[in-house]
């Protein structure tokens, strides 16, 4: 468990492929596919237990939609309600290609913007039965009683997002994830009612048992009780999403973490991607070391404030005095047809540059302005106040500024990650039984994700895909021999987890949990965050092993495992993401090119943009565990693109 | 639907609005009759004689009146055994105080229970004294109820009772009439300012009118 | 900024509880509530102490984890999350008062965490529309007037943080409860369960032992997310109403 030796590189294996998309025209593989899934008999499904680890919008629909189908789902939270889950922090909305604007967008409109937007690094297949899917979860959201913002006559409403130019995002003012969140909670919690599902709140997965090279169960840590138990099933599904916690800053809940799919890439499934994370670029900068968690503001505000600096640098005077001619409108300069809009790394990385150039505002010239004066001129205060009210309210919350008067400032943090736990059509892991949902698998969004595109998602893969792709693999293996307790595999990977936690609670050192983290983190942002180098990958990969060896011998974890432990909960976490970021940095180095969230500083084009390099890396790097410290595996899938062909993206 | 209404609390409570106001507007028609004292006890002495004679012919004598007492003390009991459920249930329902705690809600909605169990010990001790006469001062005379008034007020504790109970009367309406609206569901975002009104009025009116009794007594107005 | 804090500690739910003092030095008036806390639990964590134990999680006023009384007042002194408080509305040399909500269907885990499982059993009992996944017609199927659509966004508002409950003299979940019902029934998606999600989630609420509402509106004053009082009036009607139909049937 201490092993520290160091990365020497890495090895490449044999490549791995999707096998369950069929072959065909790409608007009907998914009708095929479902054609194609074995059933389980109604009758019979009763009898099958399955495993859900999470219950934000992949989680929560896919528990839901699963017991209503018959299954016996036993869920799993380390909130004390599912209705706290992350995805509830959504703000901004949920594409859907309905076209009810009429303004010329399609199914296949929504397929091109995705992969176009995802910089070519996403599997068509599962990319265009997200669209066809979209418009769907529209329908199934406004059963559930969503309350989506309508217009006058009682139709719904819809905006425009960064990466496209057609209006398809739905929204319920700047909580659209809550609602769906509490949606599928609803849902969910009718379940639990009807027996359908056994929900286990304040219970924390710390591994995945695998017993004859399949998902069988999971061993999960009763926070209240410090209980660690063991859980069996004939397929476990992780919902637990993304793994952005690394950077210790993130927008994601502070408990938030990786545990469950990094246990379970341990335990052999494949992690793919992992460097591809997204930055955000309408974060409210931080504001000092004392800082836990970055704020995000929707990015919908991109599509009525305007983005500045100062021409001059170090020009400190209020925003206010900066006379018009003075400012820089950098991203309408730029990319004058998506002007603000444009995707996010863009964005961010635009952002970046101006603040390496000095021309940044704010506390440490880390900040750009958003202005809403224009806006405000244009349609007047009170329509302003209608559409951005909650995020302005938020944001003078936070600054004590109020951005009726006074600019928002803001910068990039990281938001989101794109890689995951690798999953082929079905949504299945390299461990059969093992499926992957929402933010915790690497399947849709390529190289960076489009606003509003992961409510999509996560309810696509819990509400339809999941439910429908799961009984084939039931279908295949029933009657699996029940596992219980004695099993030796059973045995091995609970001895695992109480040694891990007591080992942690024995070393009795002089640093926190917290302390491990915010090192950790603050290491990624600066090698692994918005811009990459090839040296800057190495000093992260030199020093992380270095952390890791220090935590084990360093860190304090107080009182005992057998209670309610907040700090215990938080060192494992560390553990993880110790390892976690090694792999990130590997991944980042290996892939030379630039490509949507990850920019290699040593792969761009004249004028500073991004350059993709097709010919070597039009592949998802999916990698195998080999040990702590141990030089992983390199499974390559390759990417084939039949529809949309990889071109430079171009949003000048 | 009985059952269903008794046991839950929503339940209870409309049972508490809906017997506060027969309570209200019995004590609407009462304190009308009482500032009937103002004009003498001719008048007075034949307006509690009418309340007995009511409803004739088709009523017999003090029917009516024992039908609005049964309808009282079936109020008052309903009134009186919710809250006392109600508030078993909130109790226990908040069992531990902040230890940094403070008064927050207008002063009539905390003194809603202390104000009822006063309003209780009143209305038996109005009864005993104006009704039957048992613990009246200076000799109770059956068919008499100016110069009962004028007795009960001629002394200082009998006005000093019943200016406090129906200060606490206020109160209790203040907070009351407008609870019962939004127990009742007629509350509604429009209709607020009008009832707090209302509530105020009432409340005003009541005490006012009722007070004026003793008051009158005391300035020798009536005597 | 230089601070007293009294907390409540209480090592499990068995235990009995009382409240400690700690000094905090250094304190920046542009922390969080919640990072203030993190500073003292660092402190205490080196010096071998148990850590104050309180649920947080999404940190940006949403996910309703958070749940500190504070000087008396839940979420404390401004009406918002304690996640999204700032230390800025305290000044130096101030003493701060920390407790967790209180309540008995709300029992303390540890310190200022407690256990709020009750609101997910009254959602269970009715806080949903039923819609099986796939069922669902053309969204546009049925407009939604935007007067109903908006009153239905403002109720679903709720984050369930449990507020209201804490800052009730009788531990009452009304406004919690009457947010979801009004949130649902008034939506035509919502209508068939209209009657059966209002009486189902009032008895589930009373099960729960929490107590009945003496409209002393402490909840709403409370309440992060502005949910009005007479949201528990529009409750009653319908729990008036559902009663009388289903009497009638």
């Amino acid at each position: 468990m201490t092993a520290s030796a160091e990365y020497t590189d890495y090895t490449t294996g044999e490549p791995v492929a999707d096998t369950k998309a069929p072959k065909g025209p790409i608007n009907e593989r998914w009708d095929t596919r479902r054609f194609e899934a074995r059933l389980v008999n109604p009758a019979n499904r009763r009898k099958h237990t399955v495993i859900v680890v999470g219950t934000g919008l992949a989680g929560g629909s896919a528990g839901a939609t699963l017991a209503e189908q018959g299954y016996h789902v036993v869920q799993f939270c380390y909130q004390d309600s599912p209705r706290r889950a992350h995805s509830i922090a959504a703000q901004g909305g949920i594409n859907a290609a309905k076209n009810y604007r009429n303004d010329g967008d399609s199914v296949h409109r929504l397929f091109y913007d995705t992969v176009k937007g995802g910089d070519f690094r996403a599997r068509e297949s599962n990319v265009h039965r997200l669209a066809q899917i979209s418009v769907e979860i529209i329908d199934q959201c406004v059963a559930q009683g969503v309350p989506f913002a309508r217009e006058y006559g009682g139709l719904l409403d819809t905006r425009s997002f960064g990466g496209v130019q057609v209006s398809r995002t739905f929204y319920a003012r700047g909580q659209t994830g809550q609602q769906l969140l509490l949606g599928a909670y609803q849902a969910l919690s009718r379940q639990i009612a009807a027996g359908n599902v056994e929900m286990h709140p304040r219970t924390e997965m710390l591994d995945l048992i695998v017993v004859d090279g399949r998902a069988r169960g999971i061993v999960a840590r009763d926070l209240v009780t410090g209980k660690i138990d063991t859980y069996f099933a004939d397929a476990v599904v992780l919902a637990s999403g993304g793994y952005g916690n690394v950077f210790y800053l993130s927008t994601n809940a502070m408990n938030s973490n990786a545990t469950a799919i990094w246990r379970a890439h341990r335990r052999g499934a494949y992690f793919a991607n992992p460097c591809f994370t997204q930055i955000h670029p309408t974060c409210i900068p931080r504001t000092g070391d004392h800082q836990s968690k970055l704020t995000l503001m929707s990015e919908s505000l991109r599509n009525d404030g305007r983005i500045w600096v100062p021409k001059a640098k170090g020009d400190n005077r209020p925003p206010n005095e900066i006379p018009e001619d003075e400012r820089d409108y950098y991203l309408e300069r730029i990319y004058p047809s998506f002007g603000n809009l444009v995707p996010r790394d863009i964005a961010s990385r635009a952002a970046k540059n101006v603040c390496d150039e000095g021309r940044g505002v704010g506390p440490g010239g880390q900040g750009v302005y958003l202005d809403f004066a224009d806006a405000i001129r244009r349609m007047g205060r009170k329509k302003v106040e209608e559409k951005y009210g909650n995020l302005f309210e938020m944001y003078e919350r936070i600054t004590a500024e109020n951005p009726y008067e006074v600019p928002m400032r803001i910068y990039p943090a990281v938001h989101y990650t794109m890689g995951g736990l690798w999953v082929d059509y079905d949504l299945q892991t390299t461990v059969p039984g093992l499926f992957a949902v929402g933010e915790a698998n690497f399947s849709d969004h390529g190289a960076n994700r489009l606003g509003a595109s992961a409510l999509m998602q996560g309810l696509a893969d819990g509400y339809f895909v999941l439910p429908a792709t799961i009984n084939d693999y039931l279908a295949r293996n029933p009657h699996q021999d029940p596992v219980t307790t004695d099993h030796p595999a059973v045995r091995e990977v609970l001895a695992e987890t109480e040694d891990r936690l007591d080992l942690l609670l024995s070393v009795d050192g002089d640093r926190t949990p917290d302390s491990f983290h915010r090192e950790v983190g603050e290491l990624m942002w600066e090698f692994c965050g918005m811009a990459r180098t090839d040296s800057g990958l190495r000093k992260a990969l030199e020093r992380i092993p270095q952390i890791r060896e220090e935590f084990w011998r360093r860190i304090k974890v107080p009182g005992t495992g057998e209670e309610f432990n907040q700090s215990l909960e938080k060192a494992n976490r560390v553990v993880d993401y110790l390892e976690l970021a090694e792999l990130m940095c590997l991944d980042a180095l290996h892939r030379t090119e630039s490509c949507g969230g990850h920019f290699r500083e040593e792969s761009q084009t004249s004028d500073g943009e991004a350059a993709r390099r097709d010919d070597e890396f039009a592949y998802a790097a999916a990698w195998e565990f080999t040990g702590t410290g141990e030089a992983p595996t390199l499974h390559k899938e390759d990417l084939v693109f039949e529809y949309v062909h990889p071109t430079q993206r171009s949003y000048a | 639907m009985a059952r269903t209404v008794w046991d839950s609390t929503v339940g209870k409570k409309t049972v508490m609005a809906v017997s506060g106001l027969i309570m209200l507007l019995y004590l609407v028609a009462h304190v009308i009759g009482n500032l009937k004292i103002y004009f003498g006890a001719g008048e007075f002495n034949h307006y509690a004689h009418w309340l007995r004679t009511v409803g004739e012919p088709f009523m017999h004598y003090e029917w009516t009146l024992w039908l609005i007492r049964v309808v009282l003390v079936v109020a008052v009991v309903a009134h009186a055994v919710s809250a006392y459920q109600l508030s078993r249930r909130d109790i226990k329902a908040r069992p531990q105080k902040y230890v940094h705690g403070r008064p927050r809600a207008s002063y009539a909605t905390r003194t809603m229970r202390w104000g009822g169990i006063i309003l209780g010990l009143f209305i038996v001790w109005h009864l005993l004294d104006l009704t039957t006469g048992t613990v009246h001062s200076g000799g109770f005379q059956e068919g008499h109820p100016y110069q009962n008034v004028v007795d009960t007020f001629s002394t200082w504790y009998g006005n000093v009772i019943y200016i406090v109970a129906m200060l606490a009367l206020g109160l209790h309406i203040r907070h009351g009439f407008w609870s019962a609206a939004q127990t009742l569901g007629v509350g509604s975002r429009t209709r607020d300012r009008a009832l707090k009104t209302i509530a105020n009025v009432l409340a005003l009116l009541l005490t006012a009118g009722f007070i004026a009794v003793p008051v009158g007594v005391m300035t020798g107005v009536v005597s | 900024m230089k601070l007293t804090l009294r907390v409540w500690r209480q090592k499990n739910a068995d235990a009995e509880g009382a409240m400690s003092t700690y000094e905090v030095d250094g304190i920046s008036p542009d922390m969080s509530f919640l990072e203030m806390l993190d500073t003292l639990n660092e402190e205490l964590i080196l010096k071998g102490e148990d850590p104050v134990a309180f649920d947080h999680d999404c940190r940006e006023g949403i996910c309703g984890a958070c749940s500190l009384v504070i000087d008396g007042d839940a979420h404390g002194p401004e009406r918002t999350t304690t996640c999204q408080l700032h230390m800025r509305s305290f000044r130096d040399g101030d003493t701060i008062d920390i407790e967790p909500w209180r309540a008995s269907a709300f029992p303390v885990i540890k310190d200022l965490v407690v256990d709020r499982s009750a609101f997910d059993r009254i959602i269970q009992a009715g806080g949903y529309i039923t819609a099986p996944t796939g069922s669902a017609p053309e969204a546009h199927a049925t407009p939604v007037p935007k007067a109903d659509a908006d009153s239905a966004f403002e109720h679903a508002e709720c984050i369930g943080c449990g507020a209201c409950v804490a800052a009730c003299p009788n531990g009452a979940a009304m406004l919690f409860t009457s947010a979801k019902i009004n949130h649902l029934n008034v939506l035509p998606q919502g209508a068939p369960e209209r009657e059966s999600r209002v009486l189902n989630m009032v008895a589930q609420m009373d099960e729960e032992g929490f107590g009945g509402c003496t409209l002393t509106g402490e909840c709403a004053t409370a309440c992060p997310k502005g949910i009005p009082l007479v949201s528990i009036t529009s409750m009653n009607k319908e729990w008036l109403r559902a009663t009388r139909k289903s009497a009638r049937s």
